[in-house]
């Protein structure tokens, strides 16, 4: 971005221009991030499993015009790859590649092969397994009733039978758990292949054998996971909400899950006020458990900028939200760079937050889950920057707040116009002057002005009514002529 | 034997209106007819003489529909256009069992009309509408209905493409003069939203931004537009500046507490009329024999007045 010496003049300036809190005169040393590139290394080293390889694929399909940049994220996926099962992706890396890395990075066709037979003794070796349980399951509920009916029938004792009713029960469960293991088995095994589709089918299968709380968590967790890397939110949400009607067996690390979770569901549909306060929900007990959908750097992010983007003042600050919530403060002790800007669009220093969000978004537009959402947040955050500046003053210069927030003079006129015409602002421009003139609301007028009004509309719609009245009734006189 | 001169025809016509009607109240089927020989004599004043009187009993539908539809285009001869809206809104939300010629024309007329003086149409018409209506008018009215799409985005150039493409379809409507004047009034509209939003304004700025050609063109539709009463501002030729001012009524004067308060009345022996027609109906013995029938189908709770068939 600009050099230090670039910075000092226009610095000064923000000082004196900015509205809101100047409390902290002292040198606000700004240690502006620079955008360079994304270090991709470190990037993928959050992530571990499906979620790195992808999110490497993502950034190799983001940042095509940068060569360099993509056949390092591509140079990683095909390493990740080989660590893992899956020969689709590898073949589809390979693909990417087209020989630009050189010999190693072709097509492994030995690995593969290995890869795939072993796939397919495993699967048969599953299905036997899974086989022999599901029929001694039918066969011991059969066996039991039949052992059952001839007890009852031939009146043996009580407490004889009771006790072989509860070994039997305990029989099934356990025939029923490892039935539960062996589809849970053939999720992993399907996931871990890359088949995505099977791989949620079994795990929600395993639904039907669960007897404990714990299983039932487990299989909420399995299919979240799965349907966050198919984009299914809606199944995500759903077994969000499947999850948390268990208390009792929800640890803190799951709860942090559940909510990291159900933050991203609500970010893809775009309900980003909801989705900040899943993230500020979310408990540092998260940690690096759930590297295999998102990372600890990514709740600060996500949450900053959707808090930022849909949270007034007062909410930024208040009942623990994103400023003063304790929790959220480790997250964002991970990203300085949100932290930062959070706290300069708080303390209305807009420039150098605007100037933070400038330099994050080459980076976050490479992020999986952003990328579709970042212009409208950027978008929202700006105008509200606008807003929240204008907001306090009867009248401000034009030129104080285009430095303010690094634009000129032309550009402020057109987008306080578009808010204006929003009545997001209540002020008016004069441009002759290029001064911002709050708009104070008659309200005694405009108090008349809407009496007379509805007056008129009220006047207007009730003759028709009348008139559409005497429609009906003529229609049904005729109506009822005609049928005599 | 046909003698070409409406014009002999009004005189007459109005007499005899007023010796059939029953009341002001009641529209007679002389009505459409006086208004079609006002249209054709071009003698638009003598027919909104009769245009006044609040209608509501109707003898025939299509006489209504008829009298709204000449009325309304009468009261566009005459530039009374929140009139003309209310007579076409009336032919369009009437209730009807087929869609009928009558209601499609007015329909578009209504489109043009409601562009011309609100500045904006809803392509959703009201709850009440019959479902034919609602169902069917826009599939005629395509070129209508897309004109007035075009009209919110406030582009004057992408509005002219669309007018000149369907130019034929509008010119056989005969509603080309109206066209016309929709593209007038956007720039009116896109110069009064620039007072929502500016104090001053140089002529030069808002020919740029309403698209005309000079800052002499805009300094004469602001004019116009001052002089209409549309927008509040002065105009300082010294410097080009334009200076918006804000609606310098301030409620206070005796004409405008007579305004109120004729209005005042209006809405209460308007609502004086609703009460007694709703006593008419309540004590309708075919009502409440219907109504009785359906009672008790339904909780007591969940019952208000009128059944919902009803939905005028």
């Amino acid at each position: 971005m600009e050099g230090d010496d670039d910075t000092s003049g226009p610095m000064i300036d923000d000082e004196i221009y900015a509205n809101g809190v100047d409390g902290d005169n002292e040198k606000r040393s700004r240690p502006i991030i620079s955008s360079e590139q994304l270090d991709i290394e470190a990037y993928a080293s959050l992530y571990s499993g499906r979620t790195k390889i992808m999110r490497l694929l993502f950034i190799a399909q983001r940042s095509q015009s940068n060569e360099a940049m993509e056949l390092e994220a591509l140079r990683m996926a095909y390493d990740e790859i080989k660590k893992g099962e899956n020969t689709q992706l590898h073949r589809e890396v390979v693909q990417k590649i087209v020989g630009r890395l050189g010999p190693e990075y072709g097509m492994d066709v030995a690995w593969c092969d290995t890869v795939d037979r072993r796939a397919e003794q495993k699967k048969e070796k599953l299905e036997n397994e899974l086989n022999a349980y599901r029929l001694s399951f039918t066969g011991y509920v059969v066996y039991t009733n039949v052992v059952m009916g001839e007890m009852f029938y031939s009146g043996y004792r009580q407490s004889w039978s009771c006790g072989l009713y509860l070994r039997q029960c305990w029989a099934t469960n356990l025939i029923k758990e490892s039935i539960r293991m062996g589809y849970n088995d053939f999720g992993d095994f399907y996931y871990a292949h890359g088949q995505l589709g099977d791989a949620f089918k079994s795990y929600v299968r395993t639904r039907d054998y669960c007897t404990t709380s714990k299983h039932i968590v487990h299989m909420c967790m399995s299919s979240t996971l799965v349907s966050i890397e198919m984009g299914q939110f809606t199944h995500v949400t759903s077994y969000i909400t499947k999850a948390e009607q268990i208390p009792d067996a929800l640890d803190p690390v799951t709860v942090a899950k559940l909510r990291c979770a159900a933050g991203l569901a609500h970010l893809e549909s775009k309900k980003y006020k909801l989705a900040a306060r899943k993230f500020l929900e979310t408990g540092p007990e998260l940690g690096n458990h759930y590297n295999e959908v998102i990372a600890p750097q990514d709740v600060a992010t996500y949450g900053g900028l959707c808090a930022l983007a849909t949270f007034d003042r007062m909410e930024l600050k208040a009942y623990n939200k994103v400023i003063d919530n304790l929790n959220f403060r480790n997250f964002l002790e991970l990203v300085p760079e949100v932290r930062e800007l959070i706290n300069d669009f708080y303390s209305s220093h807009y420039a150098s937050c605007l100037d933070y969000l400038g330099n994050l978004k080459a980076n976050l537009l490479l992020d999986i889950h952003l990328h579709d959402h970042l212009e409208t947040l950027y978008g929202q955050i700006r105008h509200k920057a606008l807003i929240q500046y204008t907001h306090p003053f009867v009248s401000v210069d034009l030129h104080m707040m285009a430095n303010a927030f690094k634009t000129d003079v032309a550009g402020l006129e057109k987008e306080l116009e578009a808010l204006i015409t929003d009545n997001q602002v209540q002020a008016r421009i004069d441009s002759h002057n290029k001064i911002l003139y709050a708009r104070h609301a008659d309200q005694r007028n405009a108090t008349f002005q809407r009496v007379l009004q509805t007056g008129n509309e009220l006047d207007r719609d009730v003759k028709s009514m009348l008139l559409r009245v005497n429609l009906i009734k003529h229609e049904h006189n005729l109506r009822a002529s005609r049928k005599h | 034997m046909l003698l070409e001169a409406p014009l002999r025809g009004v005189a007459p016509m109005l007499t005899a209106i007023r010796k059939i009607q029953a009341s002001s109240e009641h529209l007679t089927s002389l009505h459409p007819e006086f208004l079609l020989l006002c249209l054709l004599s071009k003698s638009y004043k003598a027919g909104y003489s009769i245009l006044d009187d609040d209608i509501f009993e109707v003898d025939q539908p299509r006489d209504l529909f008829l009298y709204c539809y000449y009325g309304g285009m009468i009261c566009i001869g005459q530039k009374c256009f929140r009139k003309a809206l209310e007579l076409l809104h009336n032919v369009v939300t009437s209730p009807m069992t087929v869609v009928n010629a009558i209601a499609v024309e007015a329909y578009k007329k209504h489109i043009l009309v409601s562009l011309i003086h609100n500045w904006n149409f809803s392509t959703s018409l009201p709850k009440y509408t019959s479902s034919v209506a609602q169902r069917n008018l826009k599939n005629f009215c395509q070129p209508y209905i897309e004109l007035a799409n075009c009209y919110v985005s406030g582009k004057i150039v992408d509005l002219e493409a669309l007018v000149d493409k369907y130019r034929e379809k509008y010119e056989n409507d005969n509603n080309l003069g109206l066209v016309k004047q929709v593209i007038s009034s956007m720039y009116k509209r896109n110069i009064q939203r620039l007072t929502q939003t500016y104090l001053t304004l140089s002529l030069q700025d808002i020919a740029n931004s309403v698209q005309l050609n000079s800052a002499k063109e805009a300094e004469m539709h602001v004019l116009r537009m001052i002089e209409d009463g549309e927008i509040f501002a002065t105009i300082n030729q010294k410097d080009g500046m334009v200076r918006f001012l804000e609606d310098p009524e301030q409620y206070k004067t005796c004409h405008m507490i007579e305004r109120i308060d004729s209005s005042i009345q209006r809405i209460m022996a308007l609502s004086r009329k609703l009460t007694a027609i709703d006593e008419t109906i309540t004590s309708d013995p075919l009502f409440l024999s219907k109504t009785g029938r359906e009672r008790h189908r339904f909780d007591f709770d969940d019952f208000d007045g009128v059944p919902q068939k009803f939905n005028i």
